[in-house]
């Protein structure tokens, strides 16, 4: 069976109103009203599904590592944390409580903000552009915020100084692909392949600035940076850790409201304006929303690519494309991926491999994947 | 109680391109209005001036009496509703979904049970309600132009213009759908407007014809009025003889193969002076 029939069957069975059977007397209209709320009512239960993955790859990948502790051991330390029921006065509990809050929590809060945060950039960034390929890597935008976030941290260089400095860097350079993409599109009506080279040259022109850097700056200095540039979970501390928060999670939420409008946007922008949509406004909007999620992750983690890229795809073949519903199931799967990447990585290697690297070496082939499978040329 | 439309000393092009100039149509009586013309003429450009998707470069269009340019896109959207050309679909959604894409300017985010009820009442009036569920971009380019048209219905607008909206069709939908949008036009009291490429099918069910041609209105008026062979030489420079048929003109057109039709092709959207 080729690949792009495989995936059209595996949504029409996840579509459970292809089974349905007019009953006697029921009129067209309610037999399809019918149609509609068990198919809504099936992209939830994806929805649902999804969660309980999440759920069940977060208890996991706590219990990976030298100490060990049990799956619902995982849950049982997290919730008497949370609820304040820890025994001071039992060791293996207080031992349990110090190396799953303390010591793996960290990691994996910022893998699941980060596919969060990523997915759904991606998620609206392609129905926005109206182009499968977007996301903020490959139109540049993680590449500027790389730059931004490296010259303060190589050349000691601020926009605005303080502790957020570096954020506040990566998020101006990240605006640069994101003013060229909304000229570009106001002006010069660009085809979705020319948006994407586009955003491919801006991110070799900040790449290119960003090895220069590097090679000028203290071998050290340059090392530490390589390693968190290539996108490196394990150094968030639980100080940073509700910065991506509120980045990440306010972002998405930001997002979802646009959502019906963003459906809009994927039937062209004429027909978007019909509709009462401000075109123009709301890809600023969206743009800038994009650039603030991606300088917030890249800021902290380096760039991890093909998260926003692969999620929505993934989603897409689940609960269609409607991005009320895209949207968070994108931004569950971004999670799920990031957690499976980091499983597979400690499983395989058996050390924390920089999950930018497993998040390309897994992610590529899925892409390529979807993209062999396509049936439709959009681009 | 009809929305009217006036455009006044309208000017409309395309950078450096000017299509319009000195416009000046009024359309205040509920009916099908067709809008006829050769290719290029400037007929989207138009109805794009109409719902302010394109900004005029001079003049003013006025939707009952109130000047578009200072109208919020919203407020614009909720009196006129677009059906465009073609499907222009990256990431299809299922036939339903899109055809409630419709009720974004009543609804906005939400989705109410009455949103669903009246997107398929349009489905079903363009007999579509076998194909509700099924994903858009499965279906042909005919049956992506009727879900366009429930699409535009689902809006119950108080202005419905639609761009060509029977050239993937086959004839009996051709039919179908200008019939129906006549009787929608006479029934609800409001302005339907067609860009059209067919005249004897403009002629059949149009109250009123607008012939386009380099920049000016060529003719305005019911179709005995404007279908005649002297228009249809002038503007499309074709030899046609105008007949009688149901009341209303029905054009036979005369091809002479002694000449080349690249020969001398209509002028359509030669930018205006």
């Amino acid at each position: 069976m080729k690949i792009g029939n495989l995936l059209t069957e595996l949504r029409d069975r996840a579509s459970l109103s292809k089974t349905l059977v007019m009953t006697d007397g029921e009129s067209d209209e309610d037999f399809v009203f019918r149609e509609y709320k068990v198919a809504r009512r099936s992209k939830v239960l994806f929805l649902a599904a999804f969660a309980l993955l999440f759920l069940i790859l977060v208890g996991y990948k706590i219990t990976l590592g030298e100490y060990d502790i049990g799956f619902f051991d995982v849950y049982d330390t997290l919730w008497k944390h949370i609820t304040g029921s820890i025994d001071p006065l039992d060791p293996i509990q207080r031992m349990n409580d110090n190396v799953v809050w303390e010591q793996r929590l960290p990691r994996v809060l910022t893998a699941i903000l980060v596919g969060v945060g990523l997915a759904a950039a991606g998620a609206a960034m392609q129905s926005m552009m109206k182009n499968p390929l977007a996301d903020p890597y490959t139109t540049g935008i993680s590449s500027g915020a790389l730059f931004g976030a490296t010259l303060a941290m190589t050349l000691g260089i601020y926009i605005v100084g303080g502790y957020y400095g570096r954020v506040l860097n990566a998020f101006i350079f990240a605006l640069v692909p994101a003013v060229f993409i909304i000229m570009l599109s106001r002006w010069k009506k660009p085809s979705p392949a020319m948006m994407i080279l586009v955003g491919i040259a801006i991110m070799y022109i900040f790449n290119a600035f960003q090895s220069y850097m590097m090679l000028r700056a203290d071998p050290n200095a340059a090392s530490s940076v390589y390693t968190w540039s290539v996108g490196s979970i394990g150094m968030t501390t639980w100080e940073q850790i509700p910065i991506i928060g509120v980045i990440s999670i306010l972002g998405f939420a930001a997002l979802f409201i646009m959502t019906r409008t963003l459906n809009a946007l994927n039937s062209g922008d004429a027909y978007a304006k019909s509709l009462g949509i401000n075109v123009d406004r709301v890809r600023i909007l969206c743009l800038i929303l994009i650039s603030i999620i991606a300088a917030g992750i890249v800021s902290f983690t380096g760039i991890i690519g093909f998260i926003g890229l692969v999620s929505p795809h993934i989603a897409r073949i689940f609960v269609g494309s409607d991005n009320r519903i895209l949207l968070p199931a994108s931004a569950m799967l971004g999670a799920c991926m990031m957690l499976i990447c980091d499983i597979v990585s400690f499983l395989i290697i058996g050390a924390t491999l920089q999950i930018g690297i497993v998040t390309a070496m897994i992610g590529g082939p899925i892409f390529m994947l979807i993209l062999i499978a396509q049936q439709k040329e959009v681009w | 109680m009809v929305v009217k439309i006036e455009a006044r000393g309208l000017g409309l092009g395309y950078g450096e391109t000017r299509i319009w100039k000195d416009l000046n149509l009024d359309i205040t009586e509920p009916g099908l209005v067709g809008i006829l013309g050769p290719n290029g003429v400037g007929k989207s450009t138009f109805m794009y001036a109409l719902n302010k998707i394109l900004e005029p470069i001079e003049g003013t269009v006025y939707l009952d009496g109130v000047d578009i340019q200072t109208m919020d896109y919203k407020d614009i959207a909720k009196l006129v509703a677009y059906v465009p050309q073609q499907s222009n679909e990256t990431f299809a959604m299922s036939v339903l979904d899109t055809v409630m894409m419709g009720r974004y300017p009543i609804s906005g985010f939400t989705t109410t049970e009455e949103d669903v009820r009246i997107a398929i009442r349009c489905l079903k009036m363009m007999n579509l309600t076998d194909l509700a569920m099924r994903n858009f971009n499965e279906l042909s380019a005919g049956q992506h132009q009727k879900v366009m048209i429930a699409r535009g219905l689902a809006q119950q607008p108080q202005i419905l213009m639609l761009d060509e909206p029977t050239s993937n069709l086959d004839i009996f939908h051709q039919v179908y759908v200008m019939k129906l949008l006549r009787d929608i036009a006479k029934e609800q009291g409001i302005i339907v407007l067609v860009i059209c490429h067919d005249l004897n099918v403009a002629s059949r069910f149009a109250d009123r014809l607008i012939l386009l041609n380099k920049g000016h209105i060529a003719a305005d008026g019911p179709s005995e009025v404007v279908i005649t062979p002297e228009n249809i030489k002038n503007v499309y420079n074709m030899d046609a003889d105008v007949v009688n048929s149901d009341g209303r003109p029905y054009v036979i057109y005369h091809v002479d193969e002694s000449v080349s039709m690249g020969e001398k092709p209509p002028s359509g959207s030669k930018e205006v002076d």
